[in-house]
């Protein structure tokens, strides 16, 4: 009996072991944390820096090229926060989307049976995978500001320009929209519904009777063609301000800055080729039989792309698309190259070196890109579940 | 597989103690040890701190380094260069990577208060400046109303150049790259019409531009800037050093000891003389280095008016001459007046 006692000791359980062990690591894991965090915040007081977010309330004192909120520099290095913040978005959004049109594009062209398209989209994907995207972020910097000539050239003094080109940019008139306008708005949301709406319905149509409805064109109509309709009968109502060159600039109006255009190209271009790639992995990785057989049923090659092979291309093409985006969001923060202001180059750029304090400012960068970066995965598996094919 | 676990993680451990150790206080016994100055310079100011074709560093800043380096070994060459942009230098300093930082850096109260940083004295008393082309027809920087304007991003240039658009009551389009060739780059390429920075940079830089006569300094100076070397603020001694290394090199100026006659000058018989070179007196200990410190200083690097006028004079490609100007002696009437070595 004595034996057998020993032998059910606590020690030898191999629930209690388990336990055991994982509290040992985790309170080795929340010492080590807890004497990082102790260390750092000694040595900062041994050595004078200052600690904590109040900076966040101090002046900025300098201004920014671009900005799509209203932004002096009399403001708070939090709105020079906010002002990075949107740039950066505004970089990362349309470049995904543009990326993902000629991504999808450049995929399908190399699949072509055409010798000379599927030849040109080989290049163009090996050119622009292989070399490093600073290196491509310069060149079209120099390449989009070389040939654009001075605004003294172009534009004549005291002029009132409403569209012009220059090396400082694209400049349009600033533009104010006045109440009636708000007649197009609902006339776009509506149109949108609608569009919506007759989707639904003829798929059921077609379901049921067979007969297709030209859902794609009724939608252009209804949500562009109506609310133009609208915009120009309630009479044009927006106000046009036109640019007016001074001196040496143009004074007024919108202007975007060829840093953004150089910026938006080389991501675009560059991610895009690595997109290619995938897409084109993934209509691969689509059984042939598939192809065959929608050919064999008397589908064009067009709609069978379209309608058979890219939506089980998709459950392939998604992951990696997604790890692309994220690609493309953290990379344009290489635009401080540029000068173009992104949330890099001025909050942790400009601001940073200003107020001194980089363990706060870095730390919420890293939360915003990490944040950034999991919404943008956490919307990607979200549409991945919903376009997975269950098959039988 | 858990054995490997369970190593890796006390190893890891046992880094982040040996982290928590704290950071070694004596940077003087460091660099004695190290036998070298790990000094932190620009990536390439012509003057101040700029490569040649072969990778050797030379300037106003690279020689109080060399300066300093003599005073501790006895020989001007135990230096290594970190090149450091206007964003990372400070950090460079704080965190360890280098002993020192001699980067025509601005002596202001956040720097000095904030940072956590010390700095030792003003090599270059500088004022930021314009550079613009001459066929703009500018003659003034009150006229610059709307203009687009070049500069090197993180640095008091951008703040100065907003407050004098401010207020002046002028617009401006600021434009702010990373590094400064990339400013020089945009501004020849006419991105922006004005390029701003400290005068001695728009000098230095002038020189880098295609057609450097093309283009004209206007006669505003706006801001003071102060230019000097700085070290981390938790050590007195080297901080010291390097305070008495840049008086050292002012006060040879002030007695008239060259790196020519400063081996004549060793047995003079005035008191102030045999202080320097170190013959009478032990100033030396306080700061750690030997008697001859200051005789090393002078014989293989030079007075600062030697330095001065080998880097950036009038007979340089910056032609920044002296006379007349805050940088000359305070016996002449400029700002470079060092306290007395006693």
């Amino acid at each position: 009996m004595a034996e057998r006692a020993s032998a059910t000791s606590v020690l030898n359980n191999p629930q209690f072991r388990a336990i055991l062990y994982q509290l040992i690591m985790a309170s080795l894991l929340i010492y080590l944390g807890w004497s990082i965090v102790e260390n750092t915040i000694a040595n900062m007081e041994e050595r004078g820096i200052r600690a904590g977010f109040g900076f966040l309330q101090e002046t900025a004192g300098f201004s920014i090229t671009m900005s799509l909120v209203p932004y002096e520099p009399g403001d708070t290095y939090g709105r020079v926060f906010v002002v990075g913040l949107l740039n950066t978005l505004l970089v990362a959004g349309v470049g995904v989307v543009l990326a993902t049109l000629v991504g999808f594009l450049v995929g399908v062209m190399r699949l072509s049976q055409n010798w000379v398209v599927s030849h040109l989209a080989n290049i163009y994907v090996e050119i622009f995978r292989n070399i490093p995207l600073l290196l491509q972020i310069l060149f079209w910097y120099t390449a989009v500001l070389k040939p654009l000539p001075g605004p003294r050239q172009v534009f004549e003094r005291n002029t009132e320009i409403y569209f012009g080109i220059s090396n400082r940019g694209i400049t349009g008139p600033e533009f104010i929209l006045l109440d009636a306008f708000s007649f197009t708005t609902w006339t776009a949301l509506l149109g949108i519904l609608f569009t919506i709406g007759i989707h639904r319905w003829a798929k059921r149509r077609q379901a049921t009777t067979g007969e297709q409805f030209p859902v794609f064109f009724a939608g252009l109509g209804l949500i562009i063609g109506l609310p133009i309709l609208v915009f120009l009968l309630s009479g044009a109502p927006v106000e046009f301000i036109p640019a007016k060159m001074g001196r040496f600039n143009l004074a007024g109006g919108i202007t975007i800055i060829p840093e953004f255009l150089a910026i938006l190209l080389s991501l675009v271009l560059y991610t895009a080729s690595f997109i290619a790639e995938i897409v084109r992995a993934g209509i691969q990785a689509v059984n042939y039989g598939q192809t065959e057989a929608s050919r064999a049923l008397g589908l064009r090659h067009g709609i069978t792309l379209r309608l058979v092979v890219i939506p089980q291309a998709m459950r392939i093409i998604i992951p990696p698309l997604t790890s692309q985006y994220l690609n493309l969001t953290k990379n344009s923060s290489l635009a401080a190259a540029i000068a173009y202001p992104d949330l890099i180059s001025t909050f942790a750029g400009t601001a940073l070196n200003q107020n001194g304090q980089a363990l706060e400012t870095l730390a919420i960068t890293m939360t915003v890109y990490l944040s950034l970066s999991l919404l943008t995965s956490a919307f990607m598996n979200w549409f991945n579940s919903r376009v997975a094919l269950v098959e039988r | 597989m858990k054995k490997l676990f369970l190593s890796c993680l006390s190893v890891a451990l046992m880094g982040g103690i040996a982290m928590a150790g704290g950071h070694e206080k004596g940077t003087l016994a460091a660099v004695k040890s190290k036998g070298h100055i790990q000094c932190g310079v620009s990536q390439g100011l012509p003057g101040f701190s700029n490569p040649d074709d072969q990778g050797n560093w030379s300037g106003l800043d690279v020689d109080f380094c060399r300066a300093m380096s003599a005073a501790v070994f006895g020989d001007a060459d135990k230096v290594k260069y970190t090149p450091l942009s206007a964003k990372a230098r400070f950090e460079a300093l704080r965190s360890g990577e280098i002993d020192v930082l001699a980067r025509n850096t601005t002596w202001t109260m956040t720097r000095d208060a904030t940072l956590g940083l010390e700095f030792v004295g003003v090599n270059y008393y500088d004022g930021q400046g314009f550079m613009v082309r001459k066929d703009l027809g500018v003659n003034s920087a009150m006229e610059l109303d709307g203009a687009s304007a070049c500069t090197n991003t993180g640095t008091t240039t951008e703040l100065n150049l907003t407050d004098f658009f401010r207020a002046n009551g002028m617009q401006f389009e600021l434009v702010a790259f990373e590094k400064a060739d990339e400013v020089v780059a945009a501004y020849d390429a006419g991105r922006c019409d004005v390029y701003t920075t400290d005068r001695s940079g728009l000098a230095a830089q002038r020189t880098k531009l295609s057609n450097p006569g093309d283009h004209k300094v206007l006669p505003e100076i706006i801001s003071k800037e102060p230019l000097g070397p700085v070290v981390r603020q938790d050590d007195a001694q080297w901080a010291d050093l390097a305070r008495w290394t840049l008086n050292a090199m002012i006060n040879a100026e002030e007695m008239g000891i060259n790196s020519g006659n400063v081996d004549s000058k060793r047995n003079d018989s005035n008191p102030a003389v045999k202080r320097l070179m170190g013959t009478e007196g032990n100033l030396h200990e306080a700061v750690g280095v030997n008697n001859d410190w200051a005789y090393n200083i002078v014989k293989q690097v030079g007075n600062y008016g030697e330095v001065y006028e080998r880097h950036v004079g009038a007979n340089t490609p910056l032609q920044l001459g002296r006379g007349g100007t805050v940088n000359d002696l305070w016996t002449n009437g400029g700002l470079i007046y060092a306290p007395p070595l006693r």
